[in-house]
């Protein structure tokens, strides 16, 4: 089996209009499904994911043959029970792991799009996800959860598609990327850029990968997931194999080493155009400007039971960012619950071992599903 | 359950629009969601607590009354309760203020400082008192604006606060808790 056939692809017929103008059509959506759906068909949950995800949430990753991203959240008898409920998770569009993205073949030119693959905005890519409801033919999900940038796309699908879930949980994230979120993607982007072998986004006809650049990225954003304290506890000051200071430039400290395996790792399974393309997207995101600025009125028309989650040392999408959707939600009287979650692993915690927050989300997801069934 | 709760509980209209401000782990929640109203939610400060009306299947905000009441608009729900914490919070004029703006009714609790038991502990001791319902020492106590019965009830009458209070002489000595309908 080659690696291409590990992805489940759906081709996309129907043309797209995406924000920036283009129409899209004929476009691969790739997916994978993780449990079964059941007769009624109330059972499906849509799985966003994050920057630098793609659509294996759970058990091994057949291409990276590392585990799921979502492993310790996704899984039989886990907070999003696959024994319970049939989930559906997406590579968004721009990205890397099959859907249409910045490495496919312009047919035009018979050479890799580059960046000359139109710019997409999280809008776009919730569009392009909608498609798996028609093609599983679920006239309404249970739920639609994701954190960080899946987040911004939870909140984007109910807006979009206000009946067409019963629950969202948009979870550590943002309805409005500030100019520090912006900021800190724009020095990613620009050091990719500024390796030479970037060549203007076309790198891949001339065999090349701005490698470099997109490992120094990866290192910088690496720290922006972690919070101070938990850096300092697995960290400190302590020395990578040797036992005094070298005097010189290479990994002394473990954080030093540390980050340049996570630069090295990222490499092997990432696109760099992918990441200029995802990351310009999350910093076009505003959900408030189609609505005059007014977030409530992105969810006027919904009828979705919303539970919020931010976490205590998250100061990428801190708290304060998250209770934002709360007030707008209640606002205009809709049903949200909000939870701030204790945990000094920063960002990163939705993805990690926090049994509040796991716990949290299953006890969420049981309750409302004995509701509606 | 607490005594207390049932009788919150009986002032409520069947299936109106709740808002539980301070809604600890959610028993007086889950009791209304199965026997009175489905439509209802809280506010707790405390993350423990959250978790536990989370389990109980339960919409909580986690958050404070004293800064988090603002964000609902006027007149949004039919009843807020507020029971028991009135007295513990730093301004509990604006939270009344508040109660008042986003339910058509507050339904509010207060521990009566006047009842018989706390007024003999002070005459006769002459400690501040500590009884079943306010079981902290000065040192330690949550409650950062004692009052009574009859205390509440001047205070609404300042205030054009319409206030359902039959007996306040009986009640103001041999009450050790308050439950009041307030309406603007």
């Amino acid at each position: 089996m080659s690696e291409k056939d590990k992805i489940k692809t759906l081709l996309v017929k129907k043309p797209l209009k995406l924000d920036c103008g283009q129409t899209i059509s004929d476009f691969p959506l790739a997916y994978e499904t993780y449990g079964k759906l059941n007769d009624k068909k109330d059972n499906g949950i849509l799985v966003f994911h994050a920057l630098t995800g793609d659509q294996f949430a759970s058990g091994t990753n057949p291409i990276t043959k590392k585990d799921g991203w979502w492993n310790y959240a996704l899984g039989p008898g886990k907070a999003i029970d696959t024994d319970k409920y049939f989930v559906i998770a997406a590579n968004v569009i721009g990205g890397c792991m099959g859907s249409f993205g910045p490495s496919d073949i312009n047919p035009k030119t018979k050479k890799p799009y580059g960046t000359n693959f139109p710019v997409i905005t999280i809008n776009d890519m919730v569009n392009a996800q909608y498609n798996l409801l028609e093609y599983f033919k679920i006239e309404k999900l249970f739920c639609v959860v994701g954190g960080s940038m899946g987040g911004m796309q939870v909140l984007q699908f109910v807006s979009n598609f206000p009946n067409k879930a019963h629950t969202a949980i948009p979870i550590a994230c943002t309805a409005s990327h500030s100019a520090q979120n912006i900021a800190l993607n724009e020095l990613g982007r620009q050091s990719i850029m500024a390796d030479r072998n970037w060549q203007d986004g076309f790198y891949e006809e001339q065999n090349k990968q701005p490698d470099k650049g997109l490992a120094v990225a990866r290192m910088a954003a690496h720290i922006t997931y972690l919070s101070k304290a938990g850096l300092q506890e697995k960290f400190g000051r302590k020395l990578q194999e040797r036992d005094d200071l070298k005097f010189s430039f290479d990994a002394d400290f473990q954080i030093e080493s540390y980050l340049r395996y996570q630069g090295s790792v990222f490499v092997d399974r990432f696109d760099a155009n992918s990441y200029l393309y995802i990351t310009r997207a999350m910093d076009y995101f505003d959900l408030t400007k189609k609505f005059g600025g007014n977030l409530s009125k992105a969810f006027e028309k919904s009828n979705t039971k919303f539970f919020i989650i931010s976490f205590t040392s998250d100061w990428l999408y801190p708290t304060s960012e998250n209770r934002e959707i709360v007030i707008a939600l209640n606002a205009i009287g809709k049903n949200v619950g909000f939870v701030e979650i204790t945990s000094d692993k920063g960002h990163d915690s939705f993805l990690l071992n926090v049994p509040d927050f796991l716990n949290t989300v299953k006890n969420f997801l049981n309750k409302s599903y004995e509701k509606i069934s | 359950m607490k005594k207390e709760f049932y009788n919150i509980a009986k002032l409520i209209t069947k299936n109106s629009k709740i808002l539980d401000v301070g809604c600890g782990n959610g028993e007086l929640m889950k009791y209304i969601t199965e026997n009175i109203s489905k439509d209802i939610r809280g506010i707790e400060l405390s993350k423990t607590n959250v978790q536990k009306c989370v389990e109980k299947g339960l919409t909580v905000i986690e958050g404070d009354a004293e800064k988090d009441l603002k964000q609902f608009p006027d007149s949004s729900f039919d009843f807020v309760i507020l029971s028991q914490t009135l007295q513990a919070f730093l301004d509990p004029e604006n939270v009344l203020n508040e109660l008042l703006r986003i339910g058509k009714k507050a339904i509010v609790s207060i521990p009566n400082f006047g009842h018989w038991k706390v007024r003999l502990h002070l005459l006769l001791k002459g400690t501040m008192p500590v009884t079943e319902n306010l079981p902290n020492e000065w040192y330690n106590t949550p409650n950062l604006h004692m009052c009574t019965i009859k205390d509440f009830e001047n205070y609404c009458k300042q205030r054009n606060i319409k206030i359902n209070l039959k007996n306040l002489k009986f009640q103001n000595l041999f009450s050790e808790l308050g439950i009041f309908i307030l309406e603007k």
